[in-house]
């Protein structure tokens, strides 16, 4: 996300920075992968269907490409203790980037009780209980919906 | 291989593409529970090396159910688990971005996304503390994840040099 941002906004001023906000909030509040979702709103924008495909084609196929070579590399070496290691590593530091991710994104709801008890309920759900996510968004959104609109009043 | 799997991706990646709210990571335990526990593919290590993989390479981080495919079935099953997983999205996306064009100044929208975002953040939390739990099986692993976790918390440093370091620790055997 940080790097679409550089090139919508930065250096092909596709996009302002308030417009950006608005479609990646779309973008997360959509179901799907983020960026897969802004480049298809962002081509539909620009070119209906062929641009929605064009933006998408152009997100994955590089990418896709490396990233199976690599895990091309992963199950003919990974047995290696070397690989093994830098891999094991690298899913560490993976684990490490994400909680920072999800500290980041905290930080602005931290003076908000009601959010923090969502944000809660919902890491207990994932992380203690294992709840399938189908399930935890389909009891925990109706009931943030509700408890955030009375709150709100 | 077998024409099952190549469904049986399918369909839980299709189901997974729409509910996956806050993006492919909050989905991330799921993939988990379906890949380790109920289906059997491939171990809780093997599951967090293709996160790091995903995450690590260049591009979008929902690459990881292209990496579980590509183990499971070759390049038939990453393209399978890759389409399944962003199509069925992609056209809700579509369709309700065309929508949402017609209707932008609705005071109901600024409520929704108020309340959904704290669901995404305890998904995402989550998603660290599942990962950190299957990766973190020795100490200076611990200290790679907490090392990782304050220098993007507190720097500016593009988190690929940090995943460069861990690698190159790795390499030498730490």
């Amino acid at each position: 996300m940080p790097w679409a941002r550089l090139m919508i906004v930065e250096e092909r001023g596709w996009l302002d920075e308030a417009a950006f906000v608005n479609l990646v909030s779309l973008s997360q509040l959509l179901p799907g992968p983020n960026i897969v979702n802004l480049s298809v709103m962002l081509g539909r924008r620009f070119a209906g269907i062929s641009g929605a495909l064009a933006a998408l084609g152009g997100l994955m196929i590089a990418p896709l490409t490396i990233v199976l070579c690599l895990g091309a590399l992963y199950q003919r070496f990974g047995q290696l203790p070397q690989l093994n290691h830098m891999f094991g590593n690298v899913a560490a530091a993976a684990a490490g980037l994400i909680l920072a991710t999800a500290v980041k994104m905290a930080r602005p709801q931290i003076n908000r009780p009601l959010s923090v008890l969502i944000a809660g309920v919902t890491f207990a759900g994932a992380a203690v209980l294992r709840l399938p996510v189908l399930v935890i968004v389909l009891a925990m959104a109706p009931i943030s919906i509700l408890l955030h609109t009375r709150w709100s009043k | 291989m077998k024409p099952v799997p190549l469904a049986s991706l399918a369909v839980h990646f299709a189901l997974l593409s729409l509910v996956a709210i806050g993006g492919a990571n909050a989905v991330v335990p799921d993939m988990q529970r379906i890949a380790v526990v109920q289906e059997g593919w491939m171990s809780d290590h093997e599951f967090a090396d293709f996160f790091a993989l995903a995450n690590a390479a260049p591009g979008p981080n929902v690459l990881i159910v292209s990496l579980i495919g590509y183990k499971i079935a070759g390049i038939g099953g990453a393209l399978v688990a890759t389409i399944a997983m962003c199509g069925p999205s992609s056209l809700l996306c579509f369709t309700v971005s065309g929508v949402w064009d017609r209707f932008q100044a609705a005071g109901w929208r600024e409520q929704i996304q108020r309340a959904l975002a704290p669901i995404t953040i305890g998904l995402l939390g989550a998603t660290g503390y599942l990962l950190s739990i299957a990766a973190d099986d020795t100490a200076p692993r611990i200290a790679i994840t907490i090392a990782t976790c304050v220098a993007v918390l507190s720097t500016r440093i593009n988190p690929l040099w940090l995943f460069g370091v861990a690698a190159i620790l790795g390499l030498g055997g730490i």
